[in-house]
């Protein structure tokens, strides 16, 4: 059913499509709205049976969803940011233990400085914690994706991240296709745990595991991800026969068969950089896009597939290996080792930072003209922050950076003076 | 308090069983549950191996053999589970050192979705998971009533790492991080919590402190617990022979003393009123409790601290008034 | 579960692998220590093992425990000085176990419900003379009885008993009580032959066609002391004045009866005196109280009765009516040294109670036999040096207890039956004894003695109804509970419950346990924590 609706609403109804038997709520924005509909319709009595469960902390929330899956339970939970890293331990442990969790995260920046805006920072930073990520561009894409989750995860008894981007896409009204619980129940099977606590057949479940072992328990999971890669098109393409559209799968491209340019990028920034090259195509550009979905499993192959007939890429992300550059420009360069494409890295939007098409149009061009260094830091105020590192270099106690560089952009220099 | 020793017969409900007793023990029952089996790699003597047989096989009993048990990390955990031989008879879990509260609620919620009522859920830690790293998803689970036995198996530290202190650790007890040096040897006075009474302080169903010299007293609190829903909280007091320094066959017998003294408080409460009080026995000086134990051994070495042995003594004095331990007209 | 996650999930119970066995250096191991009341007892009562089945409530079982070793319960349970008591472990808790009461409770019970001692399973054709029907005689004629052999007692006597009879007063043994247990001996097949006095015991070993004899004649004689005296002054024997009240004329002793001597036999004949009417009874002594052989309860009760003890004083004469006597001192030896310091009493008579000796008449001309101190002197298997003449009781160099006496019986009953079968009797050795150190006394309730009703004061002065009233079944059983099994297993599931290591097998009611060697870290838990000191550490075999 179309509805014009928030996003977090739409990935509340869909979760709740989805028939989770323990949803853990935790609030942090921008993940709020989503455990608040969801707690309204547990409550309400519109999903049932369900425990809505308000616990004391993301550590909490994800331990409750440990407990509730490995009972054999269809557990839920959303977080974002601080609450992620909070979460951090447990995180590792359920993916550790095989749960097939899926929690959203609403993606956001990760202080300090505190911030409450979107980038990639927290699930990125969850990068290796076993857990698969999948990333939505869109609302649709972001309900989509979730009911998606739930069966690749319970397929694979792994747990999965379903990123979509803090308040552009968590707070934003668009028109949403909603499915039918029908539709719903015919594609995700009741819950069948691989392993369950039950007193009818007992398993010790969190064996302590020395040298012997560990390093299989660690492939093993690395090999379901592997299973993930496969499974990924094809759960999309089941989807596409009962739901009636596109969504989900690996990666996604847009006008890349003639393109020597490509831009790869994650999320909701795929629409502006997909309105940018329509305009550069209208002008003669022959650039297109590649949106990575499934961060986790990185799909290596279908990346450089789908670059292999460009001549470079521009991989823009919102997020910062600090002291390297580019967190999925890695990735990506990786994907493309051998071929000597050209490969670019733009860091953009940290913090909320607006990604501007204007921006984008000159980012773009220099690309294609390869006068872009290999690590772009995108609309960087270059001004203040030469001016804080001269500071630094002059003064030992030279001040709290942030605030240095609020007052050199006069934007608090009325309280600091 | 519920559970009514039996005066005479012998050794009465003191011992284990008791041939002339109608009423057993979960414990002196031939089938009982064994809910952790031989094999496991606790040390000699250990009290918590012990602590919690008695006290997840009573719950099984109390339960009808339908339970789940949670657990934190911790010596009970390592060793039980060591890959690739499980000690548990029971349906099991281990995640994290500070979440067995929070995994338990998990698992109770698990089983209220599915009505499978009849399904138990019993979390249990030692002291540092449970009075420290797992204290805030202990505080969330009571405070959200969850239906949930939390079992604090206490032995007083950090022993699995190496006897390090915790927020349990009583006042002047050597611990690795607190050796006996300095101007005031061993852990401080005057720090450290009280988990019962925080417990208490939430207004839970049920809330009691249980100790392995006492068999009966526990299982009878685990079973008590185990007809109450919600959120219960039992801490029992286990020696660690390794930890406190004691002999390997010493285990009950300090952990008598450790109540027969008043340093170890057995009470049950509910709903935060203290509804029952194990009496003290036979009382003994603080000093017949400490001296046994090498964590005390600066306080009786060459130069002795009858200062600081004054002070614990006040701390046992204060429990006996505080819980009223000593029988009315006793010394 | 077959599709169990690889390495981090387990099946159940899989430690069972881990054989932590091999961690030991020391084992637990079960055994059985001799419980000090065992260990007292002279009569060689497995004392314990008749409780434990008193603590169940299971008298007759009890019964039939007890008298394997004495076939006297009731009689026992009322004469007997109960050294068990005194060596009682529970002595140092509250008070020892009133095992006494509990045997004279089970020998009541016995008469009561008319319980008989099991037949002979075998019959030897061997037959035994028993000389003396007295504890001695009838506790050998009895295991001689219940080994298959046929016995006959010849006792000199109008009356089975010996010193059971004419020597402890009715108002400690009623004579119902003896009279039912001699005959329940009787019942079994033994032969007695009352007033038959053995003149020559080869003679009549020879004539009754026996293969072996017990003899036990007692010691009936009174010693006697030199006191000058006149003519007419009364003095008489205390063995005399209680063999006297089985008769039909009771002993004239007069109002003020003075009695010479300081042990039990002294206490009984003074309390006998008040009871016979006498206004004073008083007992002289050469020593302190501390120093009288005479049974602290008894002294106890007999100056309840109003019996006066003049401490420290000999007699120095008697004559009609007045008796001289000198005040004593102890040396540094606590020996009594004359004084010098004499004083006059007034007594109708004076009874003599200095102690007794043997009639060996019967043994006179039997070759090999030693005689010491009026003494037959007996070997360690209580034969004479005649073989096949064997002796027990109070003929023999011993203390002169019922209890010594019928512990003689059973042992030289067990050394005639080997004799005769030309073998001898090892007895098992000893175990270790099972002292309150080897326990763990918190486990027992706290329980004080039950007190067994006393009689009250005038119609003990006044009459020969028996002072110590019995238990009753409730305090019998109580007093029986008190009982801590030292060193012997009870099953109180301790070592079971305590152990961290599940490493203790239960094997069912009446079964006891087993040690799984295969866990048992040699903890030693369970051996600090039984009760009754059953088990205990030894080194591991390297």
């Amino acid at each position: 059913m179309l509805k014009q609706t928030e996003g977090s609403k739409a990935v509340a109804e869909a979760i709740a499509l989805c028939r989770p038997e323990v949803i853990c709520a935790y609030p942090i924005s921008p993940q709020t709205h989503i455990v608040e509909a969801l707690g309204e319709i547990v409550k309400s009595g519109e999903l049932t049976p369900c425990e809505f469960i308000n616990v004391e902390s993301e550590f909490a929330a994800m331990s409750v969803a440990i407990g509730a899956s490995a009972a054999g339970a269809r557990a839920y939970t959303a977080t974002a940011s601080q609450g992620l890293l909070f979460m951090a331990e447990a995180v590792y442990n359920a993916s550790g233990l095989g749960l097939p969790i899926v929690m959203t995260v609403a993606n956001r920046a990760i202080g300090a400085p505190i911030n409450i805006w979107n980038d990639h920072s927290d699930s990125l930073s969850q990068r290796d914690s076993g857990w698969m990520q999948l990333f939505a561009e869109t609302n649709q894409e972001a309900v989509d994706l979730h009911i998606q989750a739930f069966r690749l995860a319970e397929e694979l008894s792994m747990p999965i991240m379903v990123c979509m981007d803090g308040f552009i896409l968590t707070h934003a009204f668009e028109r949403v296709d909603i499915p039918s619980q029908a539709q719903v129940d015919a594609y995700l099977p009741p819950f069948e745990p691989r392993q369950v606590l039950d007193p009818a057949e007992p398993v010790s479940i969190g064996a302590m595991v020395g040298p012997e072992a560990f390093m299989e328990v660690r492939y093993l999971a690395h090999a379901k991800q592997m299973q993930a890669i496969e499974r990924i098109p094809q759960l999309a393409s089941e989807f596409r026969e009962i739901f009636g559209r596109d969504s989900g799968g690996l990666i996604r491209t847009y006008c890349t068969e003639d393109a020597d340019t490509i831009i790869i990028a994650m999320g909701s920034v795929l629409g502006t950089i997909k309105d940018t090259v329509d305009e550069m195509r209208a002008q003669g550009h022959k650039i297109g896009v590649l949106g990575i979905i499934s961060y986790r499993p990185f799909p290596l192959e279908q990346v450089k597939a789908a670059l292999l007939n460009c001549r470079r890429f521009v991989v823009l992300e919102k997020s910062l290996a600090v002291g390297m550059g580019g967190i999925v420009a890695t990735d990506v360069r990786m994907a493309v080792t051998g071929t000597g494409l050209k490969g670019f890295t733009a860091i953009a939007g940290l913090g909320g930072r607006p990604i501007t098409k204007a921006s984008l149009h000159k980012l773009f061009r220099e690309a294609k003209a390869e006068t872009l260094p290999p690590v772009t830091f995108l609309d960087l105020d270059w001004d203040a922050v030469n001016k804080q590192l001269a500071r630094e270099k002059q003064t030992r106690r030279s001040g709290p950076v942030a605030e240095n560089i609020l007052h050199d952009k006069g934007i608090v220099s009325a309280k600091f003076g | 308090m519920g559970f009514q020793p039996v005066k005479f017969y012998q050794t009465g409900t003191y011992t284990v069983g008791n041939r002339l007793l109608a009423e057993r023990s979960v414990q002196a029952g031939e089938l009982r549950s064994n809910s952790i089996n031989s094999g496991h790699r606790a040390c000699q003597g250990c009290g918590e191996a012990l602590g919690a047989r008695y006290a997840i096989d009573a719950a099984m009993a109390g339960s009808n053999n339908q339970l789940i048990a949670v657990n934190a990390t911790g010596c009970l955990e390592v060793f039980s589970t060591p890959y690739p031989e499980s000690s548990w008879q029971v349906p099991w879990i281990h995640s994290l050192f500070g979440n067995a509260p929070a995994v338990a609620t998990g698992v109770a919620a698990a089983m209220k979705v599915k009505g499978r009522k009849e399904v138990r859920v019993v979390a249990q830690g030692g002291d540092g998971s449970t009075t420290d790293i797992g204290f805030g998803c202990l505080s969330g689970m009571f405070e959200r009533n969850d239906d949930v036995l939390y079992i604090c198996y206490d032995n007083e530290a950090y022993m699995n790492t190496g006897v390090q202190r915790s927020s349990a650790t009583p006042p002047a007890a050597r611990t690795a991080t607190t050796m006996p040096v300095g101007a005031e040897p061993g852990n401080p006075f005057g720090q450290g919590k009280n988990l019962p009474e925080i417990a208490m302080a939430h207004g839970i169903p049920y809330v009691a402190t249980a100790t392995v010299a006492d068999l009966r007293d526990l299982e009878y609190k685990v079973r008590r617990a185990m007809t109450i829903r919600g959120a219960r909280y039992i801490h029992l007091s286990v020696p660690c022979p390794l930890g406190w320094g004691t002999a390997s066959s010493d285990t009950i017998r300090i952990a008598r003393l450790a109540k027969e003294s008043g340093m170890f408080p057995v009470f049950e409460a509910e709903y935060g009123e203290v509804t029952g009080v194990s009496k003290i026995r036979h009382q003994v000086p603080v000093e017949d409790y400490l001296k046994p134990q090498k964590r005390f051994a600066h306080l009786f070495g060459k130069t002795p601290h009858p200062e600081t042995v004054a002070r614990i003594q006040a701390i046992a004095d204060r429990n006996i008034r505080k819980y009223g331990l000593l029988e009315e007209g006793s010394n | 579960m077959s599709n169990r996650p690889f390495a981090i999930t387990l099946k159940p119970g899989t430690s069972l692998a881990n054989l932590t066995g091999t961690w030991r250096t020391e084992r637990p191991v079960y055994l059985n220590r001799l419980p000090p009341c065992n260990n007292a007892c002279p009569a060689g009562e497995n004392i314990q093992g008749w409780l434990f089945h008193a603590e169940s409530g299971d008298y007759q079982q009890a019964w039939r425990v007890l008298v394997q070793n004495n076939p006297l319960p009731a009689v026992m349970g009322r004469v007997c000085y109960h050294p068990c008591e005194n060596a009682c472990n529970r002595g140092q808790l509250d008070s020892s176990v009133g095992i006494n009461s509990v045997e004279r409770f089970l020998g009541d019970e016995a008469i009561k419900q008319g319980w008989k001692f099991d037949a002979p399973a075998t019959v030897s054709g061997k037959k035994v003379l028993v000389v003396g029907a007295g504890p001695s005689g009838l506790s050998a004629a009895y295991h001689l009885a219940c080994m298959g052999h046929r016995v006959e007692i010849h006792e000199a006597g109008p009356l089975a008993g010996g010193m059971m009879r004419f020597g402890i007063p009715k108002y400690r043994l009623p004579r119902e009580v003896l009279d039912a247990e001699v005959q329940r001996i009787l019942d079994l097949g033994v032969t007695l032959k009352l007033n038959t006095r053995i003149e020559n015991i080869e003679q009549s070993m020879q004539d009754g066609h026996f293969n072996a004899a017990f003899l036990a004649v007692g010691a009936h004689i009174a010693k006697r002391t030199y006191i000058p005296s006149g003519d007419a002054a009364h003095i008489v024997d205390a063995v005399s004045v209680l063999r006297s009240m089985e008769g039909e004329d009771k002993p004239m002793l007069g109002r003020r009866v003075v009695v010479y001597g300081g042990g039990n036999t002294a206490i009984d004949v003074a309390r006998t005196a008040k009871r016979l009417g006498a206004t004073e009874a008083i007992i002289v002594y050469r020593r302190t109280r501390e120093k009288m052989p005479a049974h602290d309860f008894e002294v106890e009760e007999a100056l309840q009765e109003g019996v006066m003890i003049k401490w420290l004083s000999t007699i120095k004469q008697a004559e009609v009516g007045t008796l001289t006597v000198e005040r004593m001192e102890l040396d540094e030896h606590g020996v009594p040294q004359p004084t010098g310091e004499f004083e006059t009493m007034e007594a109708d008579s004076l009874v003599l109670a200095l102690g007794q000796d043997v009639d060996l008449s019967l043994l006179d001309n039997v070759s090999g036999l030693e005689i010491k101190n009026g003494t037959v002197q007996v070997a360690a298997n209580m034969m004479t040096g005649h073989p096949g003449i064997f002796a027990g009781g109070d003929m023999v160099p011993s203390e002169r207890t019922v209890t010594v006496a019928v512990g003689h019986g059973k042992k030289a009953a067990r050394h005639i039956d080997a004799w005769l079968q030309g073998a001898s009797f090892d007895p098992a050795p000893k175990s270790e004894i099972a002292t309150f150190d080897k326990l763990n006394p918190w486990y027992y309730s706290d329980a004080d003695k039950t007190v067994q009703p006393i009689l009250d004061i005038i119609r003990r002065q006044t009459s020969f109804d028996e002072v110590q009233g019995g238990l009753n079944e409730t305090n019998a059983l109580f007093e029986a509970r008190r009982c801590l099994s030292c060193g012997n297993c009870f099953e109180c599931d301790n070592c079971y419950g305590v152990c961290p290591d599940n490493a203790v097998i239960k094997l069912g009611p009446g079964k006891g346990f087993q040690f799984n060697y295969d866990y048992c870290k040699g903890c030693g838990l369970c051996v600090a924590e039984c009760p009754c000191g059953a088990i205990a550490m030894v080194p591991e075999e390297t």
